[in-house]
């Protein structure tokens, strides 16, 4: 079977047009693109092993002729003078990134699931509402969500930092849209056998899902990672990552070198999140069975 | 579902009971949902026609915050072409772009994809605004004016960032370079997402061309995604504010970058005006949602 539908590919491959210059064509325009979109973040990496001397010398190089990772000690003995150990923050940082991540595409799978198939009394409203929460953008609600937060009493402690980025509507979005794209026929089939909905929504549609599923991973991962403590908690050992690696790399031009080290350091883990997530994607042949 | 809603009206309280599985299934997300968003956007809501400077609390004052904004701040309406101006070239632009960089990598080996994936998502997880600062640097020193200045293009430094002709330039690229985030991977899972069997099919039936493969196989089938990508668009080139803040300072030379979100920021954080911040931001929410319905509308239209 598999190996007629290869056969059956390449043939249209061949009739599509997909000829091996065409693909070239391809490749080198989104290379051509890529360079300069890669160059700021290139340069971002030059600039955080460059010695300080070489920071500030004209013409400026796209190199580091003498490569060192001061910038980085230099970063991590600002964070070693804190009061709290460091291991401290990696541990509130991935704790925080972890519970938010899972939590986050556990529940919007299960609402988006729900919303884009099923028909119950609010599902309408509900799924309009989606939308106006992801357009209306306004300063006034970090200030609201502050005093919710406050009459809870979480300010100060990990669920501040948790609990509100859980429910994304983005994510909800995402997966809903995702979703409706599976045919009925497949979930009237489900219910004939006997499945409730919540073993449709895991056994049957979620494994169908994976792409979104993973490109949900990745935002929540990222946004998760980057939640700042801000004015949410004031207690040194409440404090993620990025509070105390801005903090460690503010403090002038004179640490521009520290700043870049500090947004390098940062970038590792979404980067290795995106390349498995990615891979996961990637992989997800067509899938066979919901045509309708 | 067919059945239920074909089936005679019953009661509301029946159907709600019924359909029981589903509201527990939601109920999780909704939980989060309604005490962290849904209550803190109610509760901003009416301060929009308030005074409110966080200290004491509002005070009604009707409509007085719109008839300012728009009969006697001039820098408002100023920030409203910035604005427009901004999202016209970022938005459409950014959009195809998406659209088009996720279907020619869909077309590459998968090795190639992650890297090409990647290399075009890299910047919306970069935090990199220091770097753009020491490309656009108005000093010899500035990558982007020692390049020039070798070429012989230029003979002294050009001050990208506080030349009032160039500061809404400066920030359109960077907000381009920074554009290709949740929507590019949203239609790059789409894209993943198409049944093989449709090309086949496809080609059966005489498509001969990646063109028309586009057109009557892959976009017929995102439209889910393409709708999820517009909506982000119109979110992040309408509320742009942090690129420029940034990037050309706040407040930009002569306003030239000041957009709505700005202006917002302005009399929300630095001046404490509350009341009139919310009111700027309900007409910029006003008019996404204008724009969103509109958007909609044509590509519903076009996915039938």
């Amino acid at each position: 079977m598999a190996q007629i539908n290869t056969a059956k590919l390449k043939a249209s491959n061949r009739q599509a047009g997909r000829r091996i210059g065409g693909t070239v064509a391809i490749f080198i325009f989104l290379t051509l693109l890529g360079l300069f979109m890669v160059l700021p973040i290139y340069l971002t990496v030059i600039m955080s092993i460059k010695p300080v001397e070489e920071l500030f010398i004209f013409p400026p190089k796209l190199y580091a002729s003498r490569p060192t990772l001061d910038n980085f000690s230099d970063m991590f003995e600002a964070l070693h003078q804190n009061r709290v150990p460091f291991s401290r923050y990696v541990f509130n940082s991935v704790f925080v990134t972890v519970t938010v991540t899972v939590c986050q595409c556990v529940f919007a799978s299960m609402a988006a699931f729900v919303l884009a198939k099923c028909k119950f009394p609010g599902s309408r409203i509900l799924n309009s509402i989606i939308v106006v929460a992801l357009l209306y953008q306004s300063n006034v609600i970090y200030i609201m969500q502050y005093m919710v937060m406050a009459k809870l009493r979480m300010i100060d402690t990990y669920s501040a930092l948790i609990l509100p980025s859980i429910a994304s509507p983005m994510g909800l979005f995402l997966m809903r849209q995702s979703i409706s794209q599976i045919p009925d026929s497949m979930i009237e089939a489900a219910k004939v056998d006997g499945a409730g909905y919540f073993r449709i929504c895991w056994q049957i549609v979620m494994p169908n899902q994976k792409p979104a599923l993973m490109t949900l991973i990745i935002f929540a991962f990222q946004a998760a990672w980057n939640i700042q403590t801000g004015s949410l908690v004031f207690q040194e050992q409440y404090k993620t990552l990025p509070t105390v690696v801005t903090q460690a790399a503010s403090s002038g031009m004179a640490r521009a070198g520290v700043a870049m080290a500090a947004a390098v350091f940062m970038l590792i883990p979404p980067i290795i999140v995106f390349m498995i997530a990615q891979k996961q994607v990637i992989e997800t042949m067509a899938h066979s069975g919901i045509k309708e | 579902m067919a059945k239920n809603s074909s089936a005679n009206k019953k009661s509301l309280w029946q159907s709600v009971k019924e359909n029981r599985a589903c509201y527990a299934m939601l109920a999780p997300f909704m939980i989060f949902f309604i005490v962290f968003t849904v209550v803190p956007v109610v509760m901003s809501l009416p301060i929009g026609f308030t005074d409110f400077n966080m200290v004491q609390p509002p005070k009604y004052v009707g409509l007085s915050n719109y008839t300012t904004l728009f009969l006697s701040d001039k820098v408002f309406i100023r920030s409203i072409r910035v604005t427009i101006v901004f999202a016209l070239f970022t938005g459409p632009i950014s959009y195809i772009l998406c659209f088009l960089l996720a279907w020619l990598i869909n077309e590459l080996h998968p090795k190639l994809k992650t890297v090409f994936t990647l290399i075009f998502y890299a910047p919306s997880m970069a935090n990199v605004y220091t770097v753009w600062q020491l490309i656009f640097s108005g000093d010899m020193n500035g990558y982007l004016n020692s390049f020039l200045i070798n070429m012989g293009l230029i003979n002294s430094p050009v001050q990208w960032l506080t030349d009032g002709r160039y500061v809404l330039g400066v920030t359109i690229i960077v907000q381009l370079w920074i554009s290709l985030g949740a929507g590019f991977l949203a239609l790059r899972a789409g894209f993943q997402n198409i049944d093989r069997t449709m090309y086949e099919a496809g080609a059966i039936e005489g498509i001969r061309t990646r063109w028309q493969e586009l057109i009557y196989i892959v976009i017929p089938s995102m439209g889910p995604q393409m709708m999820f990508a517009a909506v982000m668009q119109i979110v992040s080139s309408f509320t742009a504010g942090t690129v420029a803040q940034n990037l050309v300072g706040f407040p930009s030379t002569d306003y030239k970058a000041h957009t709505i979100m700005t202006h917002a920021y302005d009399y929300g954080w630095v001046r404490y005006e509350m009341g009139y911040a919310s009111a700027i931001c309900m007409i910029l929410f006003i008019v996404m949602y204008l724009l969103n319905r509109l958007i909609s509308r044509m590509l519903s239209r076009y996915m039938d």
